[in-house]
């Protein structure tokens, strides 16, 4: 064992006034060693820096601001101009979505309900024609009437044809069969005064030539359920 | 002994007493610190090399914080504080290493 080592070791147990003076000073340096850790650890450490240091943090601190600032501004403003394109295609939207529900209760591709008339031709001797039937759709649809359907199976719409085979009627390729109803939307009042007036439907069918009888209900709610298919068209294009 | 025992009251005053040190202070402790460990391993080196005198000691630890402080002080006041201060813990660090190196030499003759 070298000397020094065993006079250091024989010394840590011989205490004297050297000992005191280091311990008094040692002490002194654990007290400033502390404080400084604790005072970097607790506090920003921005106290113990100087004042250009601090100028030149501020500086940046303020340019770094200012350019976050103008980038709020120009992201705000993008919100801005996305919200109001939004809002804008709502609104086109939801103009789009009535419109498509209107053209589909015109086009019978949807259910419809609303107040109309219930008429129900009974003719037993089957002599209500083509030129009968076509009238009565042409004065019901004069009359305001915005649905029209026969015999609750038969919607009648743009391209509907009214034909014959022999005595029975044929309404776009489906077979009438007697009696004859026709259920029709639209203002009651108007729908029902129509058929009704002299040399009308209703006269018609009461003359003795066709000897048949009409029956009108009006009807505060009417469901027409028969719908169409949507068609393609397959010549005619948007022009 | 007494010097570790020292040493430990004194980091124990400093974590529970939690006593505050005047703002004005406050930059140059860092540096005093670093001349405290150079006077402390410079004490430790004179111990070995049988030339220990705690009056030497005592006056060398206290010159040589208050030094630092000042030069740091003088320093900030004529605008180079920030590059004095580095220059005294370079200094400071060499020293401590030399001083450490001699101590190594005598405990353990490497």
């Amino acid at each position: 064992m070298p000397e020094q080592r065993r006079r250091l070791v024989a010394s840590f147990f011989r205490p004297s006034r050297g000992h005191l003076v280091a311990s008094v000073i040692l002490m002194l340096c654990g007290l400033a060693v502390t404080l400084q850790v604790r005072t970097l650890s607790t506090e920003q450490d921005f106290s113990t820096l100087r004042r250009s240091e601090l100028i030149a943090m501020l500086d940046d601190l303020n340019a770094r601001s200012r350019r976050l600032e103008t980038e709020i501004a120009s992201l705000e403003g993008t919100r801005q101009q996305l919200q109001t394109g939004a809002d804008r295609q709502q609104v086109a939207q939801a103009e789009a979505d009535k419109r498509r529900s209107e053209l589909a209760i015109l086009a019978g591709t949807a259910p419809a309900t609303g107040p109309g008339i219930r008429v129900v031709i009974d003719d037993p001797q089957a002599k209500v024609g083509e030129s009968l039937m076509l009238g009565a759709l042409g004065e019901l649809r004069d009359a305001g009437a915005e649905v029209i359907e026969i015999n609750d199976s038969v919607r009648v719409v743009a391209s509907t044809w009214v034909g014959s085979e022999g005595t029975t009627l044929v309404i776009d390729g489906v077979r009438l069969t007697r009696p004859i109803t026709l259920e029709a939307i639209g203002d009651p009042h108007a729908l029902s005064e129509a058929l009704r007036f002299r040399g009308g439907l209703v006269s018609e069918i009461s003359d003795e030539r066709v000897g048949g009888q009409v029956s009108i209900v009006t009807e505060s709610e009417i469901t027409i359920g028969s719908v169409r298919p949507v068609v393609e068209p397959r010549f005619a294009r948007p022009a | 002994m007494y010097a570790i025992l020292g040493l430990l009251i004194g980091v124990a005053a400093g974590i529970f007493l939690q006593p505050t040190l005047p703002a004005a202070m406050q930059p140059y402790l860092p540096i005093a610190i670093v001349a405290a460990l150079d006077a402390c391993f410079g004490g430790l080196r004179a111990f070995l090399e049988q030339k220990f005198s705690d009056r030497v000691f005592t006056v060398s630890f206290v010159s040589n914080v208050l030094i630092a402080a000042l030069i740091v002080w003088i320093g900030d006041l004529i605008g180079v504080g920030s590059q004095l201060s580095t220059a005294v813990v370079v200094v400071l660090g060499i020293r401590i290493f030399t001083n450490v190196a001699a101590i190594r030499r005598a405990l353990f003759h490497a």
